[in-house]
């Protein structure tokens, strides 16, 4: 593909995900907040794609599509009350919002700025799921198993709360 | 007649007309996802019949005989009759969401076909993501099937949209791992690789014994489930829901809902025919047949379960898939993986 394809993809795809953000933290309406996000999290799979990690991309639309938007719009149907009514999105902390966001965004420039951005000389891999697959089963299978330890015992401690005493 | 070799001739005249090469892909993709559409359009039509007939034949009956040669155009008829009907918005609906919630549907069902091989070099994309792809994309299913519940404010739609997700969510997981172990003896998640792998019939991932047969069960069985069909059908059981989470939808819209249902039925055949019965591969006949009977084989399959098993309970749904089918498939993906890294198995 080329790069003017590519830039002009770019930009319709981030400003899909800048527009449902802000729809997501705008809406009057929480079900729409979650369409939005949905909408958002799609759009940076779309990223992902562009920058040829489509297993990435992949993983992104299945775990955050997937599952965690479906399980918020489905705690969203189970309060039926909640959906119903028009929400407030703001409070009367204005104030420390804006200065946590500038923060915030201060903090995110000025280590964009200082990052060097590692630049490969080299094509990536033709088959780069392989390369990642080998990579986390070699070089990274410490931090792999961590990971996988922390994700099984939020899964039993979940089981643990929701089970019913004595069941 | 391979359809490859026209399809490649026409790309090479377009290429030699003198275009930029952006836009001759452009207008090479366009032309893909026309032809892929244009094919399922027809071949959802094709279903519908078809479901029809299998049913009344299952009953004892006829089934539409009147118009056409045993109904055949029963079905283009229907769709006339639907495209001229109103657009009706039911008045306490949430109108942006009813709106969207049918074409957001449409669009996930054919979306999957981007990644499905229907024949030698028959493919839009060769993705090295492949099967993970459709797994992904068919998420926006459930998406559409809670927003089409949520939308029409209508108490059995919710209760239809609710069940159909939490439906399609536990079965997706039995059968992304019965999936993830053709993956692990393939080697690949792209399609292309997992039929080639499969050249000669002995070597069909159906029959490598021992996982083989029962991923395939599992990826039948959860399949069933994702497409909400009978013994599944919970989400749009007529006697307790009227219809699940379509009751608001009339004419065209209803008629994409329908439409995504039957094209969704093909997805989960032509994935079984790819991933488990060789695709496309066969001898004499051009590949994209061998692809069409394969994957025709398996929805009839489909249709036969649903004529001729009852239906199951909520409670007995969710038990089934994460007591059984679940850690069925992960026992099935770990003898997959030592038979592959095995000396005496590797064959």
């Amino acid at each position: 593909m080329q790069t003017d394809t590519v830039q002009l993809v770019f930009y319709l795809f981030s400003f899909l995900i800048i527009i449902s953000a802000i729809y997501v933290v705008t809406l009057k309406n929480i079900f729409h907040s979650a369409i939005f996000l949905v909408l958002t999290l799609f759009g940076v799979a779309g990223i992902y794609i562009l920058l040829h990690a489509e297993f990435l991309a992949a993983v992104q639309v299945l775990i955050y599509v997937g599952a965690v938007s479906v399980l918020m719009i489905f705690a969203i149907m189970l309060t039926t009350r909640l959906a119903s009514r028009e929400i407030k999105q703001s409070n009367e902390q204005v104030m420390a919002g804006i200065f946590i966001c500038a923060g915030f965004l201060l903090a995110s420039l000025g280590s964009f700025a200082n990052t060097v951005w590692r630049v490969v000389d080299k094509p990536l891999p033709e088959n780069n799921t392989l390369t990642l697959g080998q990579l986390l089963m070699n070089e990274y299978v410490l931090p792999f198993e961590v990971v996988s330890i922390v994700l099984l015992a939020a899964l039993i401690g979940a089981i643990v709360l929701a089970r019913k005493e004595g069941a | 007649m391979e359809l490859t070799n026209i399809f490649k001739f026409l790309y090479e005249k377009l290429a030699a007309s003198g275009l930029p090469q952006t836009l001759v892909d452009l207008i090479a993709l366009i032309a893909a996802a026309f032809i892929v559409f244009g094919f399922l359009a027809v071949m959802a039509l094709f279903l519908v019949w078809w479901e029809r007939k299998v049913s009344a034949h299952i009953q004892q009956r006829f089934g539409p005989m009147r118009t056409g040669w045993h109904g055949w155009i029963q079905t283009v008829v229907d769709m006339i009759k639907l495209l001229q009907k109103e657009d009706i918005t039911p008045a306490a609906v949430d109108r942006p969401v009813f709106y969207w919630a049918p074409i957001v549907a449409l669009t996930a069902a054919f979306a999957a076909y981007v990644v499905i091989p229907f024949g030698k070099g028959l493919i839009v994309a060769d993705l090295n993501i492949g099967i993970l792809f459709i797994v992904g994309i068919t998420t926006f299913t459930i998406i559409s099937l809670l927003m089409a519940g949520w939308g029409s404010n209508n108490k059995y739609a919710l209760l239809g949209g609710m069940r159909s997700a939490a439906q399609v969510v536990s079965y997706e997981v039995p059968m992304v791992v019965a999936i993830l172990s053709i993956v692990v003896f393939a080697g690949s998640m792209s399609m292309g690789d997992i039929v080639n792998s499969q050249s000669k019939i002995y070597e069909w991932y159906i029959f490598r014994l021992p996982f083989g047969p029962i991923a395939f069960i599992i990826y039948l069985i959860a399949g069933t489930a994702e497409t909400n069909r009978t013994p599944f059908d919970l989400p749009e059981a007529e006697q307790e829901l009227v219809a699940g989470f379509n009751i608001e939808y009339s004419g065209m819209k209803f008629a994409m809902f329908f439409f995504a249902e039957f094209v969704n039925l093909f997805t989960i055949s032509a994935i079984a025919a790819t991933l488990f019965l060789g695709g496309w591969q066969g001898p004499f006949l051009p590949s994209w047949i061998w692809f069409l009977i394969k994957s025709l084989g398996m929805v009839f399959v489909l249709m036969w379960f649903r004529w001729t098993f009852p239906r199951l309970r909520v409670d007995q749904l969710m038990e089934f898939s994460w007591k059984f089918l679940l850690p069925l498939a992960f026992v099935n993906l770990i003898i997959a993986g030592l038979m592959k890294y095995s000396k005496w198995f590797n064959w």
